[in-house]
């Protein structure tokens, strides 16, 4: 049994400890916002919190988030209002849309640590995120917004 | 106002009628649309719904819902198309609900996303479906008030009688609409009078998006559904031979394994029916996990496959492919091509004596110029979920042709179309890659071997190396020059594996006296299909790359030479058929000239680049400006110009054309599939690099062409022209002019460097 805690609810799951966290949250859950691109670590698509740090659940084994807490894109705010969130709609992000639970994630960590971060600061955090559509440029606008909106509270 | 008869083909998905009880077509989640910002219109299920027509319809508490018919990729189809509609109907934009529609060829049309064609298709369908069930209201509403049609007016889903003072909603007359005949005069708005057409309206899917909603192929689930995966051959040129499951039967969670033809033999394939392999290893089991542990388990034996030959029934008639046997490689694809490329090729079109022209000149030019295979990778790997009965089959997944892929699956169930339901969920990317819907048969025949709902996934290697790629391409290019430096005569002849990339009948064709094009052909057992702009994201690159180099051999201006020629191509045009409208053409490069300020001596510390090119029925330039940083060269800055007609969208439009100029920079500088003993060198992002948030640049500013044309089509047309556009700064950063894409191993070989196989 290996028990974890996703999106502030508790889960006892009998299942291989070998198993990726991706698959976990897809299969067994049913939590899809975390989205399968390379298994490999090398796109992002697939990005959630482990205690806070943005880690790729598709290499990530369920074992190593045992008792620990995971935070999905279906957990990142209680009403889809996270300044990203909304920084996203505002500037109309996405195009086919499957890669920005990923981006999303991954920029959540960084505007945590980071509260005006440049936009070289965003390239770094950002790099390991693909988007074949290109959407880079407006991810990098959003990113800014939201760091606005963090800062000033709306 | 515009008169618009309706054509009576069309009638059939025009036609009205009353749908009771919710009248749901599609088992998705309802959600609002536009309303998105009122999260409690989620679980209001309507009880009834007038329908006005396919597209549209309507509660008697007036919320109106509008079908999207066509499959949406992300080009924003899922707003715009719906947009074109309410226009028409005169909606309120903010109280619409948009919805996916059913595959449903008789009511919504022909549900095609490709070639840059949704916007373009259904312009004028959908308009006349706006303008129809708003007339049918006003009908409704006369009868009603017992006053003159002509005095009822309309505004923001409202219906008013001034005279009276009576007014309405929509949703009140719905009902009644609903019976009324559609008019056989649809009258349209004019142009100018558009309040939500040319006017920015957001992504009717954005919240969902971020919020992680189920939306794609692979997010869909069905009550005991399983898994199943391929396991391919290692190389192509390979088949199965033998295979032994037992140790992959003994996994966890495995159901079966077994072997599964796709097309039977002497399979008459549709132009789209292209797949990879035909000879089927599948394994089938709860998880995906599970299935892909097990996967590793087979042993199996390949063997290779011999000279074969198929039939295929595509647009232009039946033919035959050849198919050869043998295992390719890049590198002999690369010596064969340089010897194709000396033998007689295929005429295309001739203008004028292009031989004697050669001949008699001062000076001829001569380039040629090479592309690799380039893999789609769509973020979402290939997948679709079937469930197959004896008596029917339900699809569900990413699919860009739905009513291409149907007779198909008809054919091979041996199921009657009215026994299939296709649903599209949002894809995850397309490009090209999801209108070739192999999958989808694999996909229900497993479905039907097994006797249960299952979900095929092909993993990111099954997707990247067992590709429906971008062919292999080559061109030489010759140019004759008189003692005067005046063009006279222009030559390309163009190959590639399987297929050439020649548009004979394009740019510069018609603007020169002498002109030849020609064209030979590769057979290869490795499969390709469209990708973003087939064809013209290699002329784009390779021509718009001759014509820079050119102008400088003339001693002209790259932009004032193509002007010049498109003068011509205007004024004293040459030849037949020329596909392109000159003063488009020219609109574009005067646009870009002005935009990103082309003889500013400030500009000159970038290294700039131009290319402009006409495709899919659009016209698009860029300038792009390079600097050299930490010893290589970055787009710092890119200006567009793009004339599409009619702007639908304009926000969504410009995040289309700034997406298309990073894919254009990704794919031409590190897009590379190459192979080994058929074997894909590549398998995933690791080894294939693509374009990633640092390498972006820092500023794309997108300029369309004000006009009243007819919307023509924006996905692919942006596309290729920034291949060239790269490749011309890269000469002016560099010294060195860019012949062979990917232009950043081209850089690296340039500058002895080691070939870089660090993909971020």
């Amino acid at each position: 049994m290996i028990k974890l805690n996703i999106n502030n609810k508790n889960y006892e799951l009998d299942i291989d400890p070998d198993t990726p966290l991706l698959w976990v949250l897809r299969d067994t859950i049913g939590l899809v916002g975390t989205k399968y691109g390379c298994g490999v670590a090398q796109c992002g698509a697939c990005v959630v919190h482990l205690n806070g740090e943005a880690v790729r659940s598709c290499v990530t084994k369920i074992s190593r988030a045992a008792g620990q807490n995971v935070i999905t894109i279906e957990g990142l705010s209680e009403n889809n209002d996270h300044p990203l969130q909304k920084a996203w709609v505002e500037l109309d992000v996405v195009q086919c849309g499957y890669c920005q639970a990923g981006q999303i994630m991954s920029a959540a960590v960084l505007l945590r640590e980071n509260k005006n971060p440049t936009d070289k600061d965003i390239e770094l955090a950002m790099e390991g995120n693909i988007c074949r559509c290109g959407t880079y440029l407006r991810i990098k606008k959003a990113i800014h917004l939201a760091a606005e909106i963090q800062r000033n509270g709306s | 106002m515009e008169q618009s008869r309706s054509i009576p083909s069309r009638r059939s998905f025009l036609k009205s009628s009353l749908l009771a009880g919710g009248g749901l077509l599609i088992s998705f989640t309802w959600f609002p649309g536009a309303g998105i910002a009122d999260p409690s219109k989620m679980n209001d299920l309507p009880e009834q719904w007038n329908e006005l027509n396919g597209y549209i319809k309507i509660t008697p508490d007036n919320i109106i819902k509008i079908l999207n018919p066509n499959p949406e990729f992300g080009q924003n189809v899922m707003t715009s198309l719906p947009m074109i509609i309410a226009e028409e109907l005169e909606a309120d934009w903010q109280q619409i609900v948009v919805e996916m529609g059913p595959h449903d060829n008789v009511k919504l049309g022909p549900q095609f996303t490709g070639g840059s064609n949704s916007v373009r298709m259904y312009w004028k369908p959908l308009r006349e479906a706006g303008a129809a069930a708003r007339q049918m209201l006003i009908e409704a509403a006369a009868q009603t008030w017992n006053v003159p049609v002509e005095e009822v007016t309309t505004k923001a889903g409202m219906l008013y009688h001034e005279k009276t003072g009576k007014s309405g909603t929509y949703g009140s007359f719905a009902s009644k609409a609903s019976g009324i005949p559609i008019p056989k005069n649809i009258t349209l708005k004019k142009v100018k009078d558009f309040k939500v057409v040319r006017n920015s309206q957001k992504n009717v899917e954005s919240l969902k998006i971020v919020s992680g909603k189920p939306l794609f192929g692979l997010d869909y689930k069905h009550e005991g559904m399983l898994i199943a995966m391929i396991q391919h051959p290692p190389a192509f040129g390979m088949k199965l031979k033998t295979f032994d499951a037992g140790e992959a039967l003994k996994m966890p969670g495995i159901k079966d394994v077994f072997r599964q033809q796709l097309y039977e033999d002497g399979y008459e394939q549709a132009g789209f029916d292209t797949r990879t392999f035909n000879d089927l290893l599948v394994v089938v089991g709860n998880t995906t996990w599970e299935v892909m542990n097990a996967r590793k388990k087979l042993k199996v034996t390949w063997d290779p496959i011999e000279d074969s030959k198929e039939t295929i029934a595509a647009r232009g008639g039946k033919k035959e492919v050849v198919i050869p046997g043998g295992l390719e490689s890049t590198s002999t694809h690369l010596e064969k091509m340089q010897e194709y490329a000396k033998k007689p090729a295929q005429q295309l079109r001739r203008d004028g004596d292009p031989e004697t022209a050669f001949k008699n000149a001062a000076q001829v030019i001569e380039r040629t110029y090479n592309a690799p295979f380039l893999a789609h990778n769509c973020m979402e790997p290939m997948n679709f979920f079937a469930y197959v009965t004896d008596e029917k089959a339900l699809v569900v997944g990413p699919l860009q042709a739905p009513g291409w892929t149907e007779p198909t699956l008809s054919k091979i169930l041996q199921l009657p179309a009215d026994k299939i339901e296709i649903q599209m969920t949002r894809m995850g990317g397309g490009f090209g890659r999801r209108a070739y819907a192999h999958y989808l048969i694999e996909a229900a025949l497993i479905s039907k071997k097994v006797k249960a709902p299952v979900k095929l996934i092909y993993t990111r290697e099954d997707d990247m190396t067992y590709g429906i790629y971008r062919p292999m391409y080559t061109a030489t290019y010759r140019a004759a020059l008189d003692a005067n430096k005046n063009l006279i005569a222009f030559h390309v002849k163009g190959g590639g594996i399987p297929e050439h990339a020649i548009h004979a009948n394009r740019f510069p064709a018609g603007a020169v006296d002498n002109y030849l094009a020609e064209g030979w052909e590769i057979p290869s057992n490795i499969t390709i299909g469209a990708f973003r702009a087939p064809r013209s994201n290699f002329n784009a690159a390779a021509e718009q790359s001759f014509l820079d180099e050119l102008a400088e051999v003339m001693g002209k201006d790259p932009i004032d030479l193509r002007l010049e020629l498109l003068k011509k191509a205007k004024e004293n045009p040459v030849g037949q058929n020329n596909e392109y409208d000159a003063d488009r053409y020219a609109g574009v490069l005067n646009l870009v000239k002005e935009k990103s300020g082309w003889n500013n001596t400030e500009n000159k510390k970038y290294s700039r680049g131009v290319a402009a090119y006409f495709c899919h029925n659009s016209y698009a330039a860029h300038v792009v400006d390079i600097v050299m940083q930490n010893g290589r060269p970055y787009v710092e800055r890119v200006f567009s110009a793009i004339d599409c007609g009619i702007v639908v969208n304009p926000d969504a439009a410009t995040n289309m054309v700034e997406g298309a100029v990073v894919d254009g920079i990704g794919n031409s500088f590190y897009g590379k599939l190459s192979h080994k003993d058929g074997a894909a060198e590549q398998n995933n992002f690791n080894r294939y690099r693509m374009i990633r948030h640092s390498e972006v640049p820092k500023k794309i500013e997108v300029h369309f062409v004000q006009n009243d044309i007819d919307p023509t089509g924006l996905g692919e047309p942006p596309f290729p022209p920034v291949f060239g556009a790269l490749a011309n700064a890269l000469y002016r950063g560099t010294n060195k002019r860019y012949y062979n894409q990917p232009y950043f191993d081209e850089f690296l070989k340039q500058a002895g460097k080691p070939e870089n196989k660090r993909s971020f």
